[in-house]
């Protein structure tokens, strides 16, 4: 899996982009973002608050519940301030 | 046609561009962003200094064209261009344009306002302001949520 990572969700992570090994259960967004916490700090201060946080499956927004294989493409970033 | 781009834009060079030979349109909406130097920070007197636009290459364009396809079934447009700058910004600078032409004003501007009003709220751009007490994400206004909701079908 590919997973980008944008705006203030990148600065606490402090990766842009990284390629990852899913683990055989984690096969939903929300179950992405719970195996995520436990990788550090950084992570954790980043899906800390998970409600505000959109996501992106192959660029296209999707809810948490979304399901998430080994080719995706996955995104997570705040609220969108374009314009 | 859209356009995410670093470098400046001409209005009235990109409104030429978009309209040349075609006789049928009868008018132009425009809007033009600009980068103020006020944070949007409501109560605030914080000036911003600088800011750094950062976007989702791939699914910019994506959303984009998608909302622009969306525009043009819902209003009879000849003609419509949206340019949305990204990197290192400063107050007064332009950030974005959407445009739209049509046989008609009334198309041309429900379908600018359409446009701006939907990119603000699913276009994957984020500002970061540099004010005079550091750096700080831009964070989302409920009246930009509320403007592109009356759209919604």
């Amino acid at each position: 899996m590919k997973i980008l990572y944008f705006a203030w969700i990148r600065q606490r992570i402090g990766l842009a982009v990284e390629e990852l090994e899913r683990p055989p259960d984690v096969t939903t967004v929300n179950e992405l973002i719970n195996w995520l916490i436990g990788q550090g700090e950084g992570y954790t201060q980043a899906f800390e608050k998970r409600d505000v946080i959109r996501v992106a499956v192959n660029q296209d927004y999707v809810s948490f519940d979304h399901p998430i294989a080994d080719d995706d493409e996955i995104a997570f970033f705040p609220p969108v301030t374009g314009g | 046609m859209i356009r995410i781009q670093e470098e400046d834009f001409d209005v009235g060079t990109e409104i030429a561009l978009m309209t040349a030979d075609k006789a049928m349109i009868g008018g132009i909406a425009a809007f033009i962003g600009l980068v103020r130097d006020m944070a949007p920070v409501e109560g605030t007197d914080k000036r911003i200094n600088a800011m750094n636009l950062e976007h989702y290459p791939g699914m910019t364009e994506k959303k984009l064209c998608e909302i622009e396809a969306e525009a043009n079934r819902r209003w009879p447009l000849d003609a419509s261009l949206v340019i949305h700058r990204y990197g290192s910004l400063k107050p007064g600078d332009q950030i974005v344009l959407v445009t739209c032409a049509s046989a008609h004003r009334q198309a041309a501007f429900e379908a600018c306002q359409f446009l701006i009003d939907w990119l603000k709220t699913e276009a994957p751009f984020w500002k970061l302001e540099d004010t005079d007490d550091g750096t700080m994400w831009v964070e989302t206004r409920d009246t930009d949520k509320a403007a592109a909701a009356r759209w919604k079908k």
